[in-house]
């Protein structure tokens, strides 16, 4: 068949690269509903769950056991379990039933049950939903912090860098396990510079984690694996009952933790029991609330992949971060795992739980680049904050990020990089010169760097090991080493933690210590103008992006050619006779508080050009200025009225022009440059030409621009709205249009 | 309760006279937080505070193996039970009745050693 140009354009899209399944309920590959899931019940004898979701008890799993055991309220199991899905799912969105009242019923229902009041809603459903639902008030956010060489210089800037930007939750992992002690040091250290308080985590395998944690190297864990299956959850080397120690394990040193689940892995792993995901990640968060997790990271994680490759996936993501929230745990709403390779699909999926709000809008923003990432590569990635922080502005919605600005960027790099060069001279770590720390301070990214000694690291995370250092041996050796302040930091965290009060849900610490969670920091949305808002403050954080100017920035350039030709008044502009004549009508600013056309040619130039074209064609240009409107289809219509041919050409400051006859309406104009960013001195000559060719009742020539794959809208209406401002400043409402002189100075 | 935090100072990290053992969570913090939790209507948050105040008692390697022994396939039904008995004499009876019923489900579910 012929190739069509159309697909062979769509073809070359991204989006095509997505693998894209065929539902498959056999294989798990379902996203809301499988044929399999069961229905739901729960029989309860005395306080003793019989029967869960169709299952007798001889025949529960591992899973079913724990949720069995702790998961369910029974108290209010009868009344929760005994309302109609669409009743639960209506007091979820409707603001007007409080969100406590939510809590205390999803806590009597079923993993079949909540699976299925999830699958009635709408994604706006869900959204309202989350509005009310998250557990803590105000957002916050987390980010990845890794690199290809595992460099601890480069970890503690980066680490600096993201805090600057406002992530309350930093987490590293090693692409080489021996490196993870060194990574768990310098990320600790670098996220205690410039802004303290944030959470910490080195992301390795649970034993392994459980130890860096028990020396005081990590103040959090997350990736605490639950699965929805019990083959899937024993091939991981746990069991509910192995989890539950670790989740106490972490409390019992006053470390903060969470659980993963996340939708997609029983589908990879073959073992879907063919189950929907939706119901394989209500088991999981049920299992969460189960073992006394105080929060669950799902709903686009390692899995990502196969959700969105089929129906509904993205909605079943969103709905997986809503779950979390119904059983009143803090959502790590994922996004850390990169969805898809069209940018319009992955920001599809980012931004309806931006909007919406979550705990952490991300469970890893990557705040390096792609390539340095370690866990995978995060729907949203260093090469992204610009776009995040100009969608939090967008739509004034708080994803927990501010700008920074490269002097305070480089600043935070270089004091922690230098920190972590002194440290780990300071306990004969590792020796980093001085180069490495300015490579550092400036480097994108691990590419950016000599790769090092390929053991530098490994010896620096061995020694850590053999010595066994703990928090305290790093507090002691910045304090030596002429880092008091970041000494401090480290050591309050410490301390603070140990007070328990980040233990409870949604926690998070403040700059200065405060502890923000559900206990202290509750939700409280019921509807329009309640709930979160950020404060004048904050507000103030998310609108001033680096890239905003004001419009006496966005016309500095208009001084630069300011007087290049003078324009001097004749006469009070009369009607011409001469059939040759074409008079061009001057805008207001024209020349006087405007110099440099939007295409960045000088508007002595556009009126050189557009008068050559004229006089190439026989015509006489006279210029007129029009003075009481700035409407360049008025300012043409005058100049047309004006002149002995009866063809006018209307001209703006910012080189938008058109030719007029003095006979046709004001905005039927003949001719029309409305796209002024995009003109060239070869189409203002030719405007002049068609004019003149008007005047002598010849057929002008069309002039064709080429079209553009430009956004001129978002490119230039900024400054095009500054230099009209400028116009109107300049006009003179009632004033008769007068002839005027043009000359270069 | 205080002065178990207010040691944690730079001055004393300098002076070498912090360990591990400061790097645990007083029992008595963790009951507290878990009556918040209960308050705050999760029973289970409470449960799991609760089970960390018995795991704050013991060393790093009890606390590891603990877990290790949990793990699938890692322990014989006696061990199990032995490891339970233990629990219950050091005091910690919630994690002695979650090794319990932990090994009744390996049991059942073919996830001993």
């Amino acid at each position: 068949m012929q190739e069509l140009g159309r697909f062979r354009v769509l073809d070359e899209k991204p989006v095509n690269l997505d693998g894209f399944s065929v539902a498959d309920a056999d294989l798990g590959l379902v996203a809301m509903h499988s044929p399999h899931d069961p229905s739901p019940s729960l029989v309860v004898d005395g306080d003793v769950v019989t029967e869960l979701d169709g299952k007798p008890a001889d025949a529960f799993d591992v899973i079913d056991e724990f949720i069995a055991r702790y998961g369910i309220d029974l108290t209010v199991a009868d009344e929760a379990m005994a309302l109609d899905d669409a009743v639960l799912a209506r007091m979820a969105v409707d603001v007007n039933v409080p969100r406590a009242e939510v809590v205390r019923l999803i806590g009597g229902t079923t993993p079949a049950k909540l699976a299925r009041v999830l699958a009635l809603m709408s994604p706006v459903e869900m959204q309202m939903a989350m509005a009310k639902m998250r557990a803590r008030r105000t957002p916050s956010n987390q980010a990845h912090v890794t690199n290809q060489l595992d460099d601890p210089l480069l970890i503690a800037a980066d680490a600096a860098a993201a805090v600057a930007y406002g992530f309350r939750e930093v987490e590293t992992t090693v692409p080489v396990l021996g490196d993870a002690a060194s990574n768990a040091v310098a990320l600790l250290i670098g996220s205690q510079v410039g802004t303290p308080g944030a959470l910490a985590q080195c992301s390795i395998e649970e034993a392994l984690e459980l130890r860096l944690g028990l020396r005081g190297l990590t103040s959090y864990a997350e990736t605490i694996s639950i699965y929805g299956t019990e083959q899937v959850f024993v091939d991981g080397d746990d069991t509910p009952f192995s989890k539950a120690v670790l989740t106490s394990a972490y409390a019992s040193r006053g470390l903060k933790m969470r659980v993963t689940s996340g939708g997609g892995a029983e589908v990879l792993m073959g073992a879907a029991e063919r189950c929907s995901i939706l119901y394989l990640e209500s088991r999981c968060v049920s299992l969460a609330r189960a073992l006394g997790s105080q929060g669950v990271q799902n709903g686009g994680v390692d899995g990502v992949g196969v959700v969105a490759s089929v129906p509904d996936g993205m909605k079943e993501l969103l709905a997986e971060n809503l779950m979390v929230m119904m059983r009143d745990l803090e959502s790590c709403a994922g996004n850390d795992n990169l969805i898809s390779e069209s940018d319009i699909r992955r920001s599809a999926h980012t931004l309806p739980v931006l909007l919406a709000g979550a705990d952490f809008v991300f469970s890893g923003f990557g705040s390096i680049p792609r390539y340095d990432n370690a866990f995978a590569l995060s729907n949203f990635n260093s090469d992204d904050m610009d776009d995040f922080l100009v969608l939090q502005r967008d739509w004034g919605a708080d994803g927990g990020l501010r700008t920074v600005s490269p002097q305070h960027l480089a600043s935070v790099r270089r004091r922690a990089a230098t920190a972590v060069q002194a440290v780990y001279r300071d306990l004969g770590l590792a020796d980093y010169d001085d180069e490495r720390v300015e490579q550092v301070v400036a480097a994108n990214g691990s590419r950016d760097l000599p790769a090092g000694h390929p053991k530098m690291v490994a010896e620096a995370a061995a020694s850590i090991e053999a010595r066994q250092l703990t928090v305290f041996d790093v507090v002691a050796s910045l304090h030596r080493t002429g880092y008091p302040e970041e000494a401090e930091s480290i050591m309050r965290l410490t301390r603070e933690r140990l007070g328990g009060d980040q233990l409870q849900t949604s926690a998070i610490f403040d700059d200065q210590f405060r502890v923000l969670s559900k206990i202290t920091d509750p939700n409280d949305y019921a509807g329009p103008g309640t709930g979160y808002v950020p404060g004048d403050v904050r507000r103030a954080e998310i609108d001033a992006i680096r890239q905003q100017r004001s419009t006496a920035e966005l016309t500095a350039d208009q001084a630069e050619h300011q007087n290049h030709i003078l324009v001097s008044d004749v006469e009070p502009a009369r009607q011409g006779s001469d059939p040759r004549e074409v008079c061009i009508g001057l805008s207001p600013a024209w020349g006087r508080s405007v110099w440099l056309s939007l295409c960045g040619l000088t508007v002595g130039e556009v009126l050189r050009q557009i008068s050559a074209g004229l006089e190439e064609e026989g015509c006489v240009p006279r210029l007129v200025r029009v003075r009481s409107t700035i409407d360049v289809g008025l300012i043409g219509l005058t100049a047309a009225r004006l002149s002995g041919s009866g063809i006018g050409i209307g001209l703006q400051g910012k080189g938008t022009a058109l030719i007029h006859r003095r006979d046709l309406a004001p905005l039927a104009n003949l001719e029309l440059f409305s796209v002024a960013p995009l003109l060239t001195p070869q189409m203002y000559r030719e405007l002049g030409k068609n004019a003149a060719r008007h005047a002598k009742g010849m057929a002008p020539v069309p002039i064709f621009t080429g079209g553009t794959d430009e956004s001129i809208s978002a490119r230039y209406h900024a400054r095009a709205v500054a230099l009209v401002a400028l116009e109107r400043r300049a006009c003179e409402p009632g004033e008769p249009p007068v002839t005027v002189e043009v000359r270069r100075a | 309760m205080n002065t178990r935090r207010e040691i944690l100072t730079v001055a004393n990290a300098v002076d070498g006279k912090l360990g591990l053992t400061h790097l645990r969570m007083d029992p008595a913090v963790l009951a507290q937080q878990a009556v918040v939790a209960e308050d705050g209507g999760n029973p289970q948050l409470a449960e799991n505070f609760l089970r960390a105040a018995e795991l704050a008692t013991m060393d790093d390697e009890d606390v590891m193996n603990l877990y290790e022994a949990l793990r699938p396939h890692r322990s014989t039904g006696a061990e199990l039970e032995a490891l339970r008995v233990s629990l219950e004499r050091r005091g910690a009876a919630r994690c002695a009745e979650l090794v319990r019923q932990a090994a009744d489900a390996y049991t059942r579910r073919g996830l001993l050693r």
